[in-house]
């Protein structure tokens, strides 16, 4: 493949989808884009712990601390320069570039503590792994509520409303873009070796803890970039909105749409998202039902909806059979 | 190589939205600026409250004072004629629920009168909804300062019926050093932004006029176990421990206070305010004290009534976050009867000209930080209720 | 020093709530290798269980040996039945599924409990039904209404919390000078050694407990040797909710507040101090238990009572990466 072909294959989704991204935020009333804004922030979570536990097989029950991390650094940057305007910038460029600034912050801080937490404890295997990940979720919560200049469990308010549906669908496109780059380069291969046998993989001369400690680090920063969007959305961030159960949340986002399956989580965290706001009117019967389906779901389609196969694999192949009977 | 290439590639692309993502985002009040319409001949209002999760029995207590406050309305004819119908969402407790509902409601359902949270985390999410569509938000129990506040700015349309953090804490603070109480040990709930408050504010005052904080302690809401705190507290020998939590943790936190040999009385704020604490802490929580906002014993007609219709409807005591959920309903309905018109505005001014109302929390006058002016009363609690000690003005 | 003996005496006490809970994961683990998130849900509900046949035969007026021992059967009835019924529907029709399969159906247990307790009671419901009907104009019948009438109206409880009566008489003891113990505490990690000697029995020195092995070992192996391994399962499963049941009850009678969602933090805790134990090892279990109570005692009375969870995963963290095993656990040499 030429190199040219690599570049535009990377960066052609980004001008396409901008067009789209731009449409949709024209039209959508504020209750469509917050909804808009949160299904895309939970498909960034989605798609970035299919890196960990889907690619590579791990088990890691913590990345709402990645989100944490990433949303709290931006927040600080944001409300710390409020009233910085950059030179030879509009106000509105201005806060823009200031906004990508306090997301790449929120990326690199949330992929630092991902790197803290990886080299050590992506020694430990399975269940061991998920209790490490907990507990390091737990220690975050309890830093954030013990520190002044976070403002402990009242939080930050008043940050400025930067994330809108073109924000958060790009950090979707990256996240994709990423995920599905990852997967089909040499690297994504370890991965995936790494998921259906370690010891092999190690056999084979994978440096199996190098290679997990990696995902995990490119998993983290995607984390640190939807905590980063949803906090620019509601214009708050507190220690509350990262805790078990949010990660929990993710994980079942991932599970239900297959592990290992980037359409998968999509449409899982779409499917969910919208679901849950659907049945909003339904009051305290909506989790109830949810749990249901969850249930339910998961007894009659136990590899999710979409397995390990993706759509782009998955349409050719449809379209193939159907011109071939016709 | 490739990985910088990328990361190049998509700091790019990315900065190429940030140009472009200012744009719509200007027009966005203007659009919202045309104050809503009235949902036609009804009155719609929107609650949201956590009624699922660790504190859906706050959310599901306030939801029924609303409820309460509505159908009192609904049965003398409703707000200018027009029925009144509640429309009431979960937050599950979570920040994040609570703005996406806030949008729905005021948005999407074009609500009259939002109304909620308990959390003042969760309210702090919902005013910039409120603001940026002009509708009217009335909360019942979030005390945080912040929360009608944007910056040093007033929120144009946030108002609460209830006491603000620094008021509470004041009061008790006063209390403590009027009855000759020199050592406090703190209890606080850390995870929760009313108990950090009260505690906050407490303890500056105190330290003020003259007392000593001797320990400062916290805990966890829905903690099993609080003997560790209080063994360390219990070694430092306070004359009382200022617990400013909610119900569900104090009546456990007195009973394992008194488990320790701790004989000392607890003191606490409006939080406590619930039958569940004198029957889970027993005899345990006797002798203790805790400010409110009025005495379920106030021989006053309204109060009675209002404990009296709320048994009538619901087959429980009414607590604390009732009584606000329906003050806040009928503050914001009574401003309703008032306003010229049901648009936005002119329910935020009829709430701003809110002046001695009569509500079961006491007398609500809205000042122009927009929070509810009315004096705290210090109860105790004896044989299983609360009795009346002493009133304490704003 | 009487401080000291006082948090040994709390940390003690908290650990065997831990330990209890603890016991109940690893069985089911050790068995299926399933992390069994529901474990403290079926912990909160047969809270309820307990406290809705202490309500009938109430016992808060009027507490006897005889009506404890109902209670604590009801209670360990009801868990059983539950823990059953939740294997059989939820977990087995998974068991050949990649684990996390079942996690998820596990989660969705935990949900459903949780949630489903806080909904307005069965009569409450009935009686918007009936509303919601007479809204449409039509007539409630007769014997709809009799029934709304006679459906439980305390059932499922809300999420308001609930007073547990004590199942039986609490007694405090100072001792050495200044140190205060209960007969629940004393009860209470009495009857853990207890449950933890009898498991390692039952573990060890049983047909059922060698069943038990087998199949852990390899589930498919131990079916064509002819052990019945849906019924070692179903019975391990029955055993563990008994476990939490017991624990549920113990806890309850000393700390008597009962809401839908208290078992989410003491599941979590203990399913840490199964792992920190090594999971899927009886004692370890109990150890993981104690020493989780300890260190979080430790903490928060010497140290930052803020940072009480937050060390106490540190330390956890900390152990395991010293000892990947966990406490007691065996190390697994992974063959090709």
């Amino acid at each position: 493949m030429g190199r040219a072909r690599l570049v535009l294959r990377s960066v052609a989704p980004f001008l396409l989808s901008l067009p789209v991204l731009w449409l949709l935020q024209r039209a959508s009333p504020p209750d469509v884009s917050i909804v808009l804004v949160s299904i895309a922030v939970n498909v960034i979570l989605a798609v970035s712990l299919n890196v960990v536990n889907g690619f590579t097989g791990q088990f890691s029950i913590g990345h709402a601390a990645f989100m944490a991390v990433g949303a709290y650094t931006a927040a600080l940057l944001t409300t710390g320069l409020a009233d910085v305007q950059l030179l030879g910038l509009g106000e509105g460029a201005s806060d823009g570039v200031i906004f990508l600034l306090a997301l790449v912050a929120g990326m690199a801080s949330a992929s630092l503590a991902g790197l803290a937490v990886g080299i050590p404890s992506l020694r430990l295997r399975g269940d061991y792994l998920a209790i490490v990940t907990l507990g390091f979720g737990e220690i975050i919560r309890v830093v954030i509520e013990n520190t002044r200049a976070l403002g402990q469990a009242t939080g930050i308010s008043g940050l400025p409303a930067h994330t809108n549906v073109i924000w958060a669908g790009m950090g979707v496109v990256a996240t994709v873009v990423m995920a599905r780059r990852l997967l089909l380069s040499t690297q994504g291969r370890a991965l995936l070796a790494i998921r259906e046998d370690e010891v092999a993989a190690e056999a084979m001369g994978v440096d199996t803890v190098g290679w997990k400690v990696r995902a995990f680090v490119i998993s983290a920063a995607f984390a640190g970039l939807a905590g980063a969007l949803l906090v620019h959305k509601i214009q708050l961030v507190t220690p509350r909105m990262f805790t078990f159960v949010k990660s929990m949340e993710v994980v079942v986002m991932v599970v239900l749409g297959g592990m290992g399956s980037i359409t998968g989580s999509i449409v899982a965290a779409t499917v969910l998202t919208v679901a849950l706001e659907w049945l909003r009117g339904l009051d305290q019967y909506r989790m109830v039902i949810f749990s249901m389906l969850l249930i339910v779901l998961m007894l009659t389609r136990p590899t999710g909806i979409f397995g390990t196969r993706e759509i782009w694999e998955a349409v050719p192949r449809w379209l193939r059979r159907r011109g071939g009977a016709a | 190589m490739r990985a910088a290439r990328a990361v190049a590639l998509l700091a790019a692309s990315v900065a190429l939205v940030g140009c472009q993502g200012k744009k719509p985002e200007a027009e966005a009040p203007a659009k919202a600026a045309p104050a809503q319409a009235p949902a036609g001949d009804r009155i719609l209002v929107g609650h949201i409250g956590s009624m699922t999760g660790q504190e859906a029995t706050f959310g599901q207590s306030t939801d029924n004072g609303i409820k309460l406050a509505i159908e009192q309305w609904n049965a003398r004819g409703g707000v200018k004629g027009k029925p009144i119908t509640l429309r009431t969402y979960d937050s599950q407790g979570k920040p994040e629920e609570a703005a996406v509902a806030a949008t729905r409601l005021v948005v999407n359902d074009k609500v009259n009168l939002l109304l909620g949270e308990v959390a003042s985390s969760r309210s702090l999410a919902m005013a910039p909804v409120a603001d940026a569509n002009g509708t009217p938000m009335i909360t019942p129990s979030s005390t945080n300062p912040r929360v009608t506040k944007d910056k040093d700015k007033v929120r144009p349309y946030v108002f609460r019926v209830c006491f603000i953090d620094p008021f509470q804490g004041t009061v008790m603070a006063k209390f403590a050093r009027e009855r000759k109480i020199d050592r406090v040990a703190i209890l606080r709930d850390v995870g929760n932004d009313y108990s950090m408050g009260l505690a906050d504010f407490f303890l500056a005052k105190f330290k003020e006029l003259g007392g000593t904080i001797v320990d400062d302690q916290s805990y966890k809401a829905g903690d099993q176990d609080f003997k560790a705190q209080l063994t360390a507290i219990k070694n430092k020998n306070p004359q009382a421990v200022y617990v400013p939590g909610y119900y569900t943790d104090v009546a456990l936190i007195a009973r394992q206070a008194r488990e320790l040999g701790m004989k000392q009385p607890l003191l606490g704020g409006d939080g406590w305010d619930s039958a569940k604490l004198y029957e889970i802490g027993g005899k345990a929580i006797e002798g203790s004290f805790y400010s409110n906002h009025y005495s379920p014993d106030d021989p006053s007609p309204r109060i009675q009534e209002f404990v009296k219709a709320y048994q009538a409807r619901f087959g429980s005591v009414p607590d604390g976050l009732a009584a606000q959920g329906y003050d806040a309903a009928m503050v914001g309905f009574d401003a309703m009867s008032r306003a010229p018109s049901l648009s936005g505005s002119d329910v935020r001014d009829a709430i701003a000209a809110t002046k001695g109302y009569p509500g079961v929390t006491g007398i609500i006058t809205i000042d122009e930080n927009h929070d509810a002016v009315k004096p705290a009363v210090v109860l105790e609690v004896k044989d299983g209720k609360s009795v009346f000690v002493s009133t304490v003005a704003p | 020093m009487t401080e000291f003996l006082q948090h040994v005496v709390n940390g003690v006490s908290l650990g065997t709530i831990y330990a209890l809970i603890a016991l109940g994961y690893t069985m089911v683990y050790g068995v299926l290798k399933l992390i069994n998130f529901a474990h403290g849900d079926v912990y909160m509900a047969s809270a309820f269980a307990g406290f809705y046949v202490a309500s009938a035969l109430g016992v808060r007026d009027d507490p006897t040996i005889g009506k404890a021992l109902l209670v604590f059967l009801g209670a360990m009835a009801a868990a059983a039945a539950l823990g059953f019924a939740i294997e059989r529907f939820a977990y087995r029709p998974l068991r050949d599924r990649p684990r996390l399969t079942a996690l998820i159906t596990a989660i969705g247990v935990s949900f459903l409990l949780e949630y489903g307790f806080q909904l307005p009671s069965l009569q409450a419901q009935g009686r918007t039904f009936e509303e919601v009907l007479r809204g449409w104009g039509w007539g409630v019948p007769g014997w709809l209404h009799a029934l709304v009438g006679a459906l439980p109206a305390d059932f499922p409880p809300g999420p308001t919390p609930r007073f547990f009566p004590e199942p039986f008489t609490r007694v405090d003891w100072t001792v050495l000078g200044g140190v205060h113990v209960s007969n629940y505490d004393l009860v209470s990690f009495l009857v853990a050694v207890g449950f933890m000697l009898v498991l390692q029995w039952i573990v060890y020195r049983t047909r059922f407990g060698r069943a038990m092995r087998a199949v852990s070992f390899d589930p498919r192996v131990a079916g064509l040797m002819g052990i019945p391994v849906n019924r070692v399962i179903s019975l391990t499963f029955v055993l563990g909710s008994v476990l939490a049941a017991v624990a549920a009850l113990l806890v309850a009678g000393s700390r008597p507040r009962i809401d839908p969602i208290m078992g989410l933090m003491p599941g979590l805790k203990a399913f840490v101090a199964a792992v920190f134990g090594g999971i899927g090892n009886v004692p370890g279990a109990m150890l993981g238990g104690i020493v989780l109570g300890l260190a979080e005692e430790m903490v928060a009375g010497y140290m930052v009572s803020s940072f009480r969870d937050g060390i106490a995963f540190a330390i956890l963290i900390l152990v395991l990466l010293l000892r990947p095993e966990g406490l007691l656990g065996r190390v697994t040499v992974e063959k090709v």
